[in-house]
């Protein structure tokens, strides 16, 4: 058994006074995806926010594969790991290209090829030649998570982390993008980390889940067992529920 | 390549290299502020201004200097076109070499605040912290002095000229620029966007540089620009209070407040200087105006 990708033990993260991580431990091996699901508040994105090293106020373990990570990350960390936001609108440069936001991780890592580069990435999440020049604006919601997730892959990382990656998409563009992720994820041994409120979403994706309520992680279970029910804490019950009466058919 | 071809080229949906996607953006920009009357009106004018101030010598035969005693104070004739002033000097020459003063003392100020201002706006909001308590302090100190009083304050101390004015009224006209920037700086910096590109490793320097900063250029141009025509008139005060540019100087100010007690019998003597003040500040409102229009960030 190899050492796991990323190791999370007794995470607690807090904001001022307010303890909004309240000591969450979890493995996630190589080439496997791990989600993470929640009412909104139960501290799921903040986890991911930690992990990604975007908030330095936690105490506990993180570590990438075996290695210990610290509060502030250096260059070769954020070549390994990388994140997908939630909103396509929010996380693209409103002024920048398309080829100048992909070119951006390149140059920081001095990685050389530029142009080949982008063309591939751009090809690699389906996306065609002539976005290449455009902005942010002259792409759909769609497009733009398309072009979130090559920035996240034009490095080469091993670790992604998901931040409810479809919850701003409609539900076919929402379908095009979780088939996207888990064929990259298929060509690349990614790892992914993801964060949603959508069950039907992360057991789509995701072998294992872990459950958040309140700051704690109350269950574990395999995405298998949530379909089919077989839950434990009454709060996995309650979210499955929820979602079976929200939606007719959890892919 | 033909208008239409070019017009294409620059409208194309999907641009085939960075340089023909940022001159189709520049293009759209430039076509919308076509479309604002106004704001093209203040365009043309200072285009006008500039124009006829760096052409003085092919506009007039005439020296701005040279006087005509005999001549002193005419109206205007087809020899003196606008008059000339108390020492029998031609008006018309004497407004457009005003026009390079004036025009010259915005460029030099505006090439001192933008920079400045956008740096320490951008810097502080990014940031944070200590360093955005301490420059905005410094920032509140500048601002909490009245503009014309401190440029005073500082002219008197040094020696009275147009170089002591410029680094006056630079000294006042920053800190908003300074205030502008932060708050943009500030809603900036805890977007997603900015959150992806310290993912990317980037370092602050650079986020500031290259992700920040170009987002806080439009709030800053609009204001800079409606600041012109503040920086006009503090300069055109100066010299009329005889702290900025000095006599012979053609500055507008000065030649208003040389001329000011023949008002009543030789009235355009005075009025001319005092229209061209008027004209010069209301272009760069009207474009200032404008430019809002179009550089609006919230409109793309």
């Amino acid at each position: 058994m190899t050492e796991p990708m990323i190791e999370v033990e007794d995470l607690r993260v807090r904001f001022g006074t307010s303890e909004v991580v309240k000591g969450v431990s979890f493995a996630v091996p190589r080439g496997a995806s791990f989600g993470m699901v929640g009412e909104s508040g139960s501290g799921k994105s903040t986890i991911l926010r930690a992990l990604a090293g975007l908030n330095p106020n936690w105490s506990g373990r993180l570590r990438l594969a075996g290695m210990a990570l610290g509060p502030r990350r250096d260059r070769a960390f954020f070549r390994r790991c990388q994140m997908v936001f939630q909103d396509p609108y929010g996380s693209l440069h409103p002024r920048q290209t398309i080829d100048r936001q992909l070119s951006e991780p390149l140059l920081i890592h001095g990685i050389d090829g530029i142009d080949a580069r982008i063309l591939r990435a751009l090809a690699e999440v389906g996306l065609p030649d002539v976005v290449r020049f455009r902005y942010p604006h002259q792409l759909s919601g769609g497009q733009r998570q398309r072009v979130a997730i090559a920035r996240a892959l034009i490095a080469g990382p091993e670790v992604l982390l998901l931040d409810e990656p479809t919850s701003a998409l409609d539900v076919s563009v929402q379908a095009e993008v979780l088939n996207l992720l888990a064929d990259l994820q298929q060509s690349r041994g990614l790892t992914y980390v993801m964060v949603t409120h959508n069950l039907a979403v992360v057991s789509h994706l995701c072998e294992t889940v872990g459950v958040m309520q309140g700051g704690e992680m109350v269950e574990r279970l395999s995405a298998a067992d949530l379909r089919a029910g077989r839950t434990r804490h009454p709060h996995t019950a309650e979210l499955r529920a929820l979602s079976t009466e929200l939606e007719e058919a959890p892919a | 390549m033909s208008m239409a071809l070019f017009r294409d080229w620059l409208l194309s949906d999907a641009p085939e290299s960075r340089r023909q996607a940022a001159c189709g953006r520049a293009y759209r920009g430039w076509l919308s502020l076509r479309h604002n009357p106004l704001g093209m009106a203040g365009l043309l004018t200072i285009v006008f201004l500039l124009v006829v101030s760096l052409g003085a010598p092919l506009l007039s035969t005439q020296s701005p200097d040279t006087q005509h005693l005999t001549l002193r104070l005419a109206p205007p004739s087809a020899a003196h076109w606008l008059g000339t002033d108390q020492l029998g000097r031609d008006l018309y020459t004497r407004l457009l070499y005003g026009g390079r003063i004036t025009l010259g003392m915005v460029v030099a100020v505006v090439a001192v605040v933008a920079p400045l201002g956008l740096v320490v706006g951008a810097v502080s909001g990014y940031l944070g912290g200590l360093a955005d308590r301490l420059m905005m302090r410094v920032t509140d100190i500048f601002l909490s002095i009245p503009q014309l009083i401190l440029a005073l304050a500082f002219v008197a101390a040094l020696t009275p000229g147009i170089t002591s004015a410029i680094i006056a009224i630079a000294l006042t006209a920053w800190p908003p620029i300074a205030r502008l920037a932060r708050a943009d700086a500030l809603t900036i910096r805890d977007t997603d966007f900015i959150a992806a590109i310290r993912l990317a490793g980037a370092s602050r320097t650079r986020i500031i540089l290259r992700h920040v900063m170009p987002l806080c250029l439009p709030s800053v141009i609009v204001r800079i620009t409606l600041d012109m025509s503040g920086i006009i008139l503090t300069a055109a005060g100066l010299g009329f209070l005889g702290m900025g540019a000095q006599p012979p100087m053609p500055e507008w100010g000065t030649m208003i407040a040389a001329t000011r007690g023949y008002i009543l019998q030789q009235w355009w003597v005075p009025t001319i200087p005092g229209l061209a003040i008027l004209v010069a500040s209301l272009a760069f409102n009207l474009l200032g105006d404008g430019l809002r229009d179009v550089l609006d960030p919230k409109q793309t």
